[in-house]
């Protein structure tokens, strides 16, 4: 096969040949160490799961805190984030990771507790754990993958699959007048005066991954004070079930799902205290 | 020597566990069970530091006891039937988990909503496994309010020993009944590092509770484990009480409140010159099988009596295999039998009615 090397190309491989700039100086980004293990994912290529993940291991690093940390994982397409995450994990039964993670805290008020759920189990079959846990302030951080659909099971409408969008239980696109309207939960546990830190954020660019890990770092610090529940919903893809390729899906995104579910802070410390 | 109360059996349970050194509650108010919430509520936090936590459902306090069990404290709740049902989910997980904690259920009558009125009604639900999958609980069956007190500690100490779900199935008359109660003194709660307890990774990698294992050969060696377990159980924790079963020529077969009951009838029986002994299974899991044999195998009859349709009657004929006559008797939805109605059903099941 005769390739064609684009200039680009060249210009990298010129580089290279003549400066050798593969040393540690050079390093712009490692995966995290220790609180992830060097091991392929099972999520589905361009899935945002990976990049959360990837995320929560880079921030509990960088605190200092793989020893501080509990996380509670769910039943969906994360089921097996402890396979990835290298820190203490409970896995929890589908809708009720809010409910463990309230059991965790109690008992164990000076750790970190942090959930990770997906919109069906944290917005359908969960909602009455999440409002609860919200309500009584928990010193937990929520963090909700919302993608409009059920991953795992392929493909099935979710509690926040958006107006007339197609599921495998939507085929002709969600029906509002019999199946309901999307819910907007985030906006939901904002008005709860347990929740301290209310906030939507997206990895589909790179500058919206570096405003969710400060949102992470925001949350843990908070959790430290002991100041409530800490609620963050990422708008996330699921090229498989969407049928798209990862860029087309992000693209979808960003046209269909953040008008519905805007991204920016719903509820933030100073608003509280006003 | 030990405190001496006077107190209702939910109660006694209540203080018992703060006195056991228990570190969480979690549950959630359902007739007649209602007073072991509400007098740890007053009672335990100040205490001993006890988290007390009125949940918003049965499913979600059976989920706070798994995360909190799962970190190695000693976790208890309780409920009654209709709640226990909905805890099921979470009580397969806990045992798939393997994870210690103590369940109260203070049995009603059913199905459905059935009656606040005491019942056994549960004894399948709570021997037989009760939630999807092959598990067992251990299950502790008091028969007084000083068993109700005294099965807490005992409870704490077999879910750790063997890293296993224990229930204690006793049954709303015993919940609300006072007698008096030698109480244990108070032990210390104390944070003990469990090598599996999920409190923050220590050295080496990451701790995991969980009951997914997608592998079927995986899943099968969990359940091969388990099985293992419960051998074990079987092996070392049978508890029972025969009285006068050696002189009987007739054994009533009954569990918890209904044995008092038997007692009595029993009493009866020999003011008649009826010779009838009485034989108490206080394990349902492991269920006393060869002592109970041993105990009847040469006698008349066997008379069970339950508050159900007949559940635990199963597990005596296995006990008997056919070689001895078991009949039954029950009462349902929530009625207690007499003892004058019990002696009653034995003599006419084997001595051809009353004499
Ligand atoms: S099914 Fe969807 S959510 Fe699940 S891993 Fe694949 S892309 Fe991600």
């Amino acid at each position: 096969m005769n390739e064609k090397k684009t200039l680009d190309d060249q210009h990298y491989e010129k580089i290279i040949a003549e400066e050798s700039i593969c040393t540690q100086d050079h390093v712009v980004y490692e995966p995290p160490k220790s609180a992830m293990y060097e091991t392929p994912m099972h999520y589905c290529p361009g899935c945002g799961h990976g990049v959360v993940h990837r995320l929560l291991a880079e921030v509990i690093e960088e605190m200092g805190i793989i020893q501080d940390v509990i996380g509670v994982a769910p039943v969906g397409c994360s089921v097996l984030a402890y396979n990835y995450l290298n820190i203490d994990m409970s896995e929890a039964a589908h809708g009720r990771a809010s409910a463990v993670a309230t059991g965790i805290k109690r008992v164990l008020p000076e750790k970190l507790v942090f959930s990770y759920q997906g919109d069906g189990d944290l917005a359908a079959i969960g909602t009455a754990e999440t409002l609860h846990t919200c309500n009584r302030g928990e010193n937990i951080l929520i963090i909700f993958i919302n993608n409009g659909i059920y991953g795992m099971t392929g493909g099935q409408m979710a509690p926040t699959t958006l107006a007339n969008m197609k599921s495998t239980t939507s085929p002709f696109g969600r029906d509002v007048a019999t199946m309901g309207s999307p819910l907007k939960m985030t906006d939901l546990v904002a008005q709860l005066p347990g929740t301290y830190y209310v906030t939507r954020h997206s990895v589909h660019k790179a500058g919206n991954v570096r405003k969710l890990k400060k949102a992470i770092v925001k949350s843990f610090e908070y959790q430290k004070e002991k100041k409530g529940t800490c609620f963050i919903e990422v708008v996330s893809n699921c090229p498989s079930n969407w049928k798209m390729t990862p860029v087309e899906s992000n693209k979808w995104l960003e046209e269909n799902m953040l008008p519905f579910y805007p991204l920016g802070d719903i509820k933030t410390p100073n608003q509280k205290e006003n | 020597m030990r405190e001496l109360k006077l107190m209702k059996g939910n109660e006694a349970l209540a203080e018992s566990a703060i006195r056991a050194g228990c570190d969480a509650y979690f549950g959630y108010p359902i007739t007649p069970q209602s007073e072991v919430l509400e007098y740890l509520s007053r009672e335990a936090n100040q205490r001993t530091g006890m988290v007390i936590l009125q949940a918003e459902s049965e499913v979600a306090s059976i989920n706070m006891v798994y995360g909190a069990a799962g970190t190695g404290k000693k976790v208890m709740t309780s409920s009654s039937s209709p709640g226990i049902s909905l805890m099921q989910e979470g009580i397969s997980y806990i045992a798939c988990a393997e994870l210690p904690c103590l369940l109260v259920n203070v049995n009603r009558g059913g199905p459905g909503l059935g009656t606040i009125q005491p019942a056994q009604g549960d004894y399948f639900q709570s021997v037989k496994g009760g939630g999807h999958g092959d598990y067992k609980l251990i299950v502790l069956a008091p028969s007084t309010v000083q068993e109700m007190s005294d099965f807490v500690e005992l409870s704490f100490e077999l879910a750790f020993k063997y890293r296993n779900p224990v229930m204690i199935l006793t049954d709303g008359a015993l919940g609300q009944m006072m007698e008096k109660v030698e109480l244990n003194p108070q032990k210390e709660r104390k944070h003990v590092e469990l090598e599996w307890a999920t409190t923050g990774r220590k050295n080496g990698n990451g701790r995991v509770i969980t009951s997914l294992h997608l592998k079927s050969e995986q899943m099968e060696q969990i359940n091969i484990r388990l099985q293992k377990k419960y051998r074990e159980i079987e092996k070392n924790e049978i508890r029972y009480e025969a009285v006068n079963c050696d002189d009987a020529d007739y054994i009533i077969v009954a569990y918890g409140l209904v044995a008092r009951i038997c007692h009595k009838a029993a009493e009866l029986a020999r003011a008649k010159g009826i010779k009838v002994g009485v034989f108490r299974p206080i394990t349902l899991f492991p269920f006393p099988y060869k002592e109970l044999f041993e105990n009847v195998k040469d006698k008349k009859g066997i008379l069970d009596v339950e508050m159900n349709a007949g559940q635990m009657v199963e597990d005596v004929r296995l006990a008997v295999e056919g070689k001895v006559q078991v009949e039954f008797h029950g009462r349902m939805g929530g009625v207690v039998p007499s003892p004058e109605e019990i002696l009653e059903k034995l003599e006419e099941k084997y001595l051809g009615g009353s004499k």
